[in-house]
């Protein structure tokens, strides 16, 4: 009996220490939550909640502060890879990550992730990619899906006129700088595991003093989408991951002389 | 320390280093660029940081994210630079974070030229950028005051945790002359920075941040910013008076570069028996309206005379500030072109005498 009540209490999975105790705004089926879950998670298994700083977007992510215990900056749209330049380079004691949407990280703030990623800054960012601008209101974003509707694009992403979605961990790990890129989603178990261990890893590099290292997220956007939030998790396999293959793209290389 | 013969910008930049501004960040534009290229050689002598960002966007918002740390961060820039910090200085502003930010102004709008100005006058002292908000700017006249300033706007930037602006101009940068540093900066003590976002280890997280979705909260956040603006303009003013008397027939109300001009302008008119003074504005906001006002209702001026290197911009606080009890005269070039003391001259024994001297 003493056995069965010693198994009843212990505690085998309970709200990460980095995470606030906050109920989120975000939509029913949206997968912020879980990725906010994945870097308190990484966080607290470091041991860095003390020391680091996050950088929120501007986006639907914009209220991130609130979800987590941890110190946090609030950045001008699409700049959260210069605040975060800034404050490293002046505190490089910190652990700094920023959490961009794509609309913040591969539109207005372009200029900021790829010469933030270029000079090797040694925070972590986190791109949630969900193919559309969410909050404000469903427009199309640089990673809408070709023939996609949104509101800005109610006959389909015309890849004629609009280009073609912009594939940012391609882009970027075409540097030579960077340290680690990978993409992960999140719509299986299955890759939440494999997004968890991305984000820890990425993480982990900064503890190690290694350059800027960026995880790309797949994600939902049911309300947005139109889609129920299984459809939406459907959507991301059939729609999404075939043109933004999941995997990694660069992995820190031993330090070349120049 | 022994004085020493430096240009303008470099002794802005030693200036920010003796001050404890050594981490810059910065984009070159003329004609500031030597300020940049001082401290890429200085900074690393003292631990400091130097980068060099990929644009004045990202150096604005590199100042947020490194004023969030409390330490003492700073730019340097000329008029299109500043225009596109705009937007961090807003957020920063908001925020209520200390960065000191200089403009060695040059000709505009646009991309103008690179010459000397002071055409960012509005720009500088109404916000710039958008929302409810001032920064403290300060107008040196001279490379020495250039660098007294710069490092006293290092400690203002704290004081009030607020963005302080030195407004220079093209030729203030370029100049050399003698200036001397002090061996330590002494400076009042500041309050502690329990606003500094360096991480939770032993308190409740903190959030820097210039969101507030409750328009209450907003409102709220927009009357604590002025109540810190009523408090500059009771004990942040700065002026200078040259040779202001009861003999005087006339004020001549000019700042920075153009300020030396006009003081070339008095000492040869005084030469020949006219009487002039000059009320100097060192700091432009909080802006010396009751001094101009004072000077201005003397009972033998007869008018006001503004000079400015822009299309006149300074002039209309100058107006608010004589409240139409004297006649407010403007004089200004622009585009790089210094007005000569000769143009000025002309100018006020014109509007005097109809051109004739007393």
């Amino acid at each position: 009996m003493s056995e069965v009540t010693a198994q009843a209490t212990t505690i085998t999975f309970s709200r990460p220490e980095s995470f606030s105790d906050a109920v989120t705004h975000y939509c029913p089926g949206c997968t912020h939550g879980i990725i906010h879950r994945l870097v308190a998670e990484a966080i607290d298994e470091l041991g860095i909640r003390g020391r680091t700083v996050g950088i929120a977007p501007v986006g639907c992510s914009v209220l991130i502060y609130n979800y987590f215990r941890t110190d946090f900056l609030e950045s001008p749209h699409g700049r959260a890879p210069a605040l975060a330049t800034g404050l490293k380079r002046v505190s490089p004691e910190l652990i700094i990550f920023t959490y961009q949407g794509d609309g913040d990280l591969a539109s207005i703030g372009m200029s900021e992730i790829v010469h933030a990623a270029n000079r090797g800054e040694k925070f972590t960012t986190i791109f949630v990619n969900n193919a559309i601008y969410g909050m404000t209101g469903g427009q199309m974003a640089p990673t809408t899906m070709p023939g996609q509707v949104t509101a800005t694009s109610p006959y389909g992403r015309n890849v004629e006129e609009a280009g073609w979605p912009i594939r940012m961990c391609e882009l970027l790990s075409s540097l030579r700088t960077p340290a680690y890129i990978e993409r992960v989603a999140v719509h299986t178990p299955q890759n939440i595991v494999r997004a968890k261990r991305a984000i820890k890893t990425a993480f982990q590099n900064q503890v190690d003093g290694l350059c800027f290292s960026l995880i790309e997220v797949l994600s939902t956007c049911p309300t947005n989408w139109g889609l129920t939030p299984c459809e939406a998790t459907q959507w991301v396999q059939t729609n999404m991951s075939p043109y933004y293959p999941l995997g990694v793209f660069k992995k820190p290389e031993p330090r070349l002389e120049v | 320390m022994a004085r020493i013969l430096m240009k303008g910008n470099e002794a802005i930049g030693e200036a920010a280093i003796r001050a404890g501004g050594i981490y810059y960040f910065a984009y070159p534009i003329t004609p500031q660029s030597e300020v940049g290229e001082y401290l890429s050689r200085r900074l690393p002598e003292v631990g400091g940081v130097f980068v060099q960002a990929e644009s004045e966007v990202a150096v604005g918002n590199m100042l947020f994210g490194a004023a969030a740390s409390g330490k003492r961060v700073f730019t340097s820039s000329s008029s299109p630079g500043i225009s596109l910090m705009q937007e961090a200085i807003s957020y920063m502003a908001g925020a209520q974070l200390p960065v000191v930010l200089i403009n060695i102004m040059r000709g505009g709008p646009g991309l103008g030229g690179i010459l000397p100005a002071q055409s960012d006058y509005f720009q500088s002292t109404r916000g710039g950028g958008h929302g409810d908000y001032r920064v403290l700017v300060l107008a040196p006249a001279t490379v020495q005051e250039a660098v007294d300033l710069t490092m006293l706007a290092f400690h203002l930037a704290e004081k009030y945790r607020n963005p302080v602006l030195i407004a220079g101009d093209g030729m203030i940068g370029q100049m050399m002359e003698p200036v001397e540093f002090p061996d330590q900066f002494e400076e009042p003590p500041l309050p502690p920075k329990d606003w500094a976002t360096v991480g939770a280890r032993d308190r409740a997280p903190l959030i820097t941040k210039s969101l507030f979705l409750d328009p209450v909260a907003l409102e709220k956040n927009s009357i604590i910013l002025h109540e810190k603006y009523l408090k500059m303009k009771a004990d942040e003013i700065r002026f200078e008076p040259y040779k202001v008397s009861p003999k005087n027939r006339a004020i001549i109300v000019s700042y920075g570069t153009m300020a030396r001009i006009c003081q070339t302008v008095i000492d040869e008119l005084e030469a020949n028996g006219t009487s002039i003074g000059l009320l100097r504005p060192i700091s432009l906001f909080p802006f010396p309206e009751r001094a101009i006002h004072d000077a201005a209702v003397a009972p033998n001026i007869e008018l006001v005379l503004t000079v400015e290197m822009s299309m006149g911009q300074m002039v209309e606080d100058v107006e608010k500030a004589v409240l139409g009890k004297k006649p407010v005269h403007f004089y200004g070039r622009t585009g790089g072109i210094v007005p000569s003391p000769e143009e000025v001259r002309d100018c006020l024994l014109k509007l005097l005498d109809g051109g004739k001297a007393k």
